[in-house]
């Protein structure tokens, strides 16, 4: 019982084909209602694909487990309509701090630049990330969400999969064209299916403790290293919704989890860091250990693994549901496309290996986070210190401080889906980038950039004035848009006037899209259904624009 | 030229989304230089280290305010 949440009890309602004893094949089952399954579930069902979700519970993460979600995991919320409930709810912040010892040795800010919607990170609870998320699929009629309903065992096929699933009436079977496996690091199904996760074991163990206080501390991330309260380890605070503050406190490895979790234990260790008069409630507590590993592959056929059963990494970087969130995100379109016919199943090969190159990129920083964090040999931790102590003074070193680098999406700069460019662009909006937001106007109504962006294939054509658009491009769009993957073409243009018919223009009231996509009159992007850069070029082109999405979905010859 | 105290982490050729990635990779680097080594065999891969280094930059008034620096607080 926690006493600022009152858990949700889902109702269970006995399923269709098993009342009536009839088989049924679904397109799409999703295993696991945790926030990366159930992202999966939204993003598919309120693009038209009917999904049903089964999770062995019936209500949400139990302990508050994952705190930060970061701007690239909230602008997808945002597109699968859990975005606001969740910032609103979270508590946003941009800035950590570092300590080593009694002194702060380095800071660093999320978010430099103005003109985002979205801050760096919001910190939230998990549960309510997931009641945000179970409320949004409940509004959505193609979404089955079915909660006490264990899968208990899998058989795969050419052809999809076949359930046998248990519920408080007992068993039966349900079979799917796609499974999309959701069911979190302790998998059932991958063991089932004999499938191997590789990586390594970090022999360290957190306490974490979710206590209630009234405290006036900015809303930032505070880090130690070895601070007076807790020697020789790293404690990490966190505020979260409900004056619910995260305390993640560096254990070591000899450390007993049981003896550790009780109250006369973990009290003082608070009391040490606070100072005794302040009063605190313990809400939570729990002792972890983490790995670093990945599947080999996140695709088997019709199974595609998203989220923590396809990959873990350490808690430093809060990379663990943010980076599940980007599985479901890259997912989504593909498999609707492959559904829907309109690409070949090798599409999903791209899934896997474009979170598997996301997944390296997140193992790798949260493995350098944890080896900075707790140094194996001497040598190490004598580096480790002369970092920290040399931070202080000098610019160098701060940047080699490493308090965990969070959570930030990945550049797919090798996928196979990007159109290299032709032609030269500055800045980062290279083809396989994660789109930057920018603040817009259309209709004279203040919109962001990743607000109208998103859901399909989009052609964002940068011009002087909507005025200047002749006919010929008019003609394009909409030979574009009819095509069986239409394409959107969009206006962007440093201001609006009046638009040509049939097109929608967006205004860049604040040059920040020209600033951030090195845009002039001319400038062609096309943009995936999630948000990144499938190519680009300086002068609008049917047919490379034709043969890009071509490239994009797996339809080139 | 004065000691350069400013991040200056690079590789010819490699292009970085993120700041930290090039210190980083520094960092990693020099970490794995150490791995298995006795604390003893750690120390003497240090000594050569500073020599090959202090080599490479040459220039005695830049190491001499690096040793300075690196003596401070200790
Ligand atoms: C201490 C801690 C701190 C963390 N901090 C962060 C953070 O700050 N930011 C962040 O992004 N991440 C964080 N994480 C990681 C985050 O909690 C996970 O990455 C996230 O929960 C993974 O989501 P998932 O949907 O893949 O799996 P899960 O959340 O594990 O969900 C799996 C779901 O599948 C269901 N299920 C399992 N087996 C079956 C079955 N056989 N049949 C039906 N249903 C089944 C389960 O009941 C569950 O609902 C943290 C984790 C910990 C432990």
């Amino acid at each position: 019982m926690l006493s600022t949440y009152q858990y949700p009890k889902y109702d269970y309602v006995q399923p269709p084909e098993q009342k009536s004893g009839e088989r049924k094949r679904h397109p799409v089952v999703v295993v696991g209602a945790g926030p990366v399954g159930l992202a999966a579930a939204i993003d598919l069902a309120q693009s038209g694909v009917p999904v049903v979700v089964l999770d062995d519970d019936d209500t949400v993460s139990v302990g508050s487990r994952g705190v930060c979600y970061a701007k690239r995991a909230l602008e997808i919320l945002d597109r699968i309509g859990a975005g606001d409930a969740c910032v609103a709810k979270g508590v946003s912040w941009n800035v950590g701090r570092t300590f080593f010892r009694e002194e702060e040795v380095y800071n660093f800010n999320l978010l430099p630049q103005p003109d985002h919607k979205r801050p760096g990170m919001v910190n939230l609870q998990q549960y309510y990330l997931e009641e945000f998320e179970v409320r949004r699929a409940q509004q959505l009629p193609k979404l089955d969400l079915r909660f006490r309903n264990k899968v208990v065992s899998v058989t795969s096929t050419a052809e999809g999969a076949t359930l046998q699933v248990e519920t408080p009436d007992g068993a039966y079977t349900i079979e799917a064209d796609w499974l999309v496996v959701a069911d979190g690091a302790r998998s059932g199904i991958r063991k089932m299916m004999n499938l191997e996760i590789e990586g390594k074991v970090f022999t360290d163990r957190f306490l974490i403790a979710d206590v209630v206080m009234k405290a006036e501390f900015p809303a930032e991330r505070w880090f130690w290293f070895d601070p007076p309260f807790h020697p020789g380890h790293s404690v990490l605070l966190h505020r979260q919704a409900d004056n619910v503050w995260r305390i993640d406190f560096q254990l070591g490895w000899q450390a007993d989890p049981e003896e550790e979790k009780k109250p006369e234990k973990v009290i003082p260790r608070i009391k040490a860091m606070l100072g005794d008069e302040r009063e605190f409630e313990l809400e939570w507590v729990s002792v972890y250990t983490f790995q670093c590993r990945r599947m080999n592959d996140f695709r088997h056929g019709r199974l595609l693994f998203v989220g923590d059963v396809a990959h873990q990494v350490s808690p430093f970087g809060a990379r663990g549901a943010n980076s599940g969130i980007q599985d479901a995100d890259n997912l989504g379109w593909k498999l609707k496309l492959v559904l829907d016919g309109l690409a070949p199943e090798r599409l999903l090969d791209s899934y896997s290996e474009e979170r598997i190159f996301a997944a390296d990129e997140n193992l790798l920083n949260s493995t350098r986070s944890t080896d900075f964090i707790t140094p194996k040999s001497k040598a190490s931790l004598t580096f480790r210190n002369a970092v920290l102590t040399l931070a202080r003074d000098h610019a160098f070193a701060r940047t080699l401080v490493n308090s965990g680098r969070l959570s930030v999406p990945c550049f797919l700069t090798k996928s196979r889906l990007n159109t290299p460019d032709t032609d030269a662009f500055a800045g980062d909006m290279i083809p396989g980038a994660p789109m930057d937001d920018a603040p817009l106007q259309e209709d004279g109504q203040d919109c962001w950039l990743l607000d109208r962006v998103g859901n399909r294939f989009m052609a964002l054509v940068y011009v002087e004035s909507a005025a200047a658009v002749d006919a010929a491009m008019t003609q394009a769009a909409s030979t574009l848009a009819a095509a069986p993957i239409p394409v959107e073409v969009v206006l962007l243009a440093p201001t609006a006037g009046p638009p040509p018919a049939g097109l929608r223009v967006l205004e860049d009231v604040a040059g920040r899209f020209a600033e951030r996509y090195d845009a002039r009159p001319g400038t062609v992007y096309l943009l995936r259904p999630d948000q990144h850069v499938a190519g680009r070029w300086r002068a609008f082109d049917t047919a490379r624009i034709e043969a890009a999405l071509a490239r994009a979905t797996c339809n080139a010859q | 030229m004065p000691l350069n105290l400013k991040p200056n982490f690079a590789e010819p050729g490699k292009r970085y989304f993120r700041a930290y990635t090039p210190g980083d990779d520094f960092y990693e680097a020099l970490i794995e230089t150490h791995r298995d080594l006795s604390d003893e065999q750690s120390a003497l891969v240090n000594a050569k280290l500073v020599l090959l280094l202090s080599n490479h930059i040459g220039d005695l008034s830049v190491l001499r305010e690096a040793m300075q620096i690196a003596r401070q607080d200790v």
